[in-house]
């Protein structure tokens, strides 16, 4: 299950990281499930933080989605940007001392999926608000409305690199932006 | 926002990715901060006047390739410190084999030398200076990687800024060799060694808080 999961899922983010859209998409829902799992079973404390930290993960890992190499399992990788996005939440709210499950244990990323997404607690829409119409736009066209590049670039005037620049921007901003919130 | 919603969003944004961004961004950080190195040390320093018959001085060379050898060390563990889930492993041995090196042959050459002349060859003549020097000429690449790694993912920032100020302090040791009038060995253990450091530790400093991703 364990080694499988990464075969198949590597081989989903390697044909993302060519720009296959698809397998791309495909990769990241299940990927998010096992960020779930992951992150689930290490802040069992804080059932409300989890969905937050998979977002945060997610928009990390695919922002720095160039920082792979395919040399690389896939599962440290992930691990890594996981266990970084987690151990920074933990640092802020300074109860490190207080969490009885070592960061540094055995349980494996890949190792189990839990598809039931809960509601994000920030609002991450909230927060989309705030970019410039620029990047906002191109986002909330793609994201609500479902429309492809083209359609968007129509839709709001602008061009289709602008549309694609302007997602790629936002969603560095919104990163940064989740960045400096709350914590 | 639906985790959902945020899958879908991140696939529209699926464009092919440049391949090996690390190795890349980190040269490319090297290349535009090099020739910046040498021009403070040309227009602060100058090149020592004798660099031509220098150049036929094995110690001469010792200087220059010692720190180009931490400084290609130094490469190789940035651009593994700067992807999530990559060790780094003998890189370490790459950045310490030197400076042990360097420091075994001075120490050597320390006690085989006369009395008289051991003092001369720990302080020289520019003892004051040599560390500050080689630490102001390795800005530029110092300043140059942190932003490519800035656009990396180091999940260790106090080692990767670390990282950072062994490749620009080793990169700024070679260039400033070209100026350098010291020829000992225990100068070079003591004092090049002291002016890579201070990169090292001010990384180590400033890794925490401008890394951060």
């Amino acid at each position: 299950m364990h080694g499988d999961a990464e075969v198949q899922l590597r081989g989903l983010f390697l044909r993302g990281l060519e720009g296959d859209a698809a397998a791309y998409h495909q990769f990241l829902q299940k990927l998010s499930a096992h960020l779930r799992a992951f992150l689930g079973k290490r802040l069992f404390g804080w059932p409300d933080e989890v969905e937050d930290l998979v977002q945060e993960c997610l928009l990390a890992m695919h922002n720095q989605r160039h920082t792979y190499q395919s040399d690389q399992p896939l599962t440290a990788w992930v691990q890594a940007i996981a266990r970084y996005k987690m151990i920074d939440l933990l640092r802020a709210k300074s109860v490190r001392e207080a969490l009885h499950d070592p960061l540094d244990d055995e349980l494996a990323v890949f190792a189990d999926s839990d598809t039931d997404a809960a509601d994000a607690r920030r609002d991450l829409a909230g927060l989309l608000d705030t970019l410039p119409d620029r990047q906002r736009l191109p986002i909330v066209h793609v994201k609500l409305q479902g429309l492809s590049v083209a359609e968007t670039a129509s839709a709001t005037g602008m061009s289709e690199s602008a549309v694609k620049v302007g997602i790629h921007r936002g969603l560095k901003a919104l990163a940064a932006r989740i960045r400096s919130s709350a914590r | 926002m639906k985790t959902d919603d945020l899958v879908a969003l991140l696939a529209a944004d699926a464009q092919p990715v440049p391949r090996n961004a690390a190795t890349r961004r980190i040269a490319l950080a090297l290349l535009l901060g090099l020739p910046l190195a040498a021009v403070i040390m040309q227009t602060r320093f100058g090149v020592r006047s004798d660099l031509v018959q220098v150049m036929y001085w094995p110690m001469f060379w010792v200087k220059v390739l010692l720190p180009c050898l931490i400084a290609i060390a130094g490469f190789v563990v940035l651009q593994r410190l700067a992807r999530p889930g990559v060790a780094v492993r003998g890189g370490w041995l790459g950045l310490a084999l030197p400076v042990l090196m360097l420091w075994t042959l001075a120490f050597a050459s320390y006690l085989l030398a006369p009395e008289a002349e051991r003092a001369g060859m720990v302080w020289g003549q520019t003892w004051r200076t040599c560390s500050l020097n080689i630490a102001l000429i390795s800005l530029p690449v110092f300043v140059a990687a942190m932003v490519a790694l800035k656009s990396l993912a180091p999940t260790r920032p106090a080692l990767a800024g670390a990282g950072t100020g062994a490749l620009a302090g080793a990169a700024a040791a070679a260039v400033y060799a070209f100026h350098c009038p010291e020829l000992a060995l225990p100068f070079l253990a003591i004092w090049y060694v002291a002016g890579m450091a201070l990169p090292v530790v001010a990384g180590a400093l400033l890794g925490p808080r401008v890394l951060r991703w």
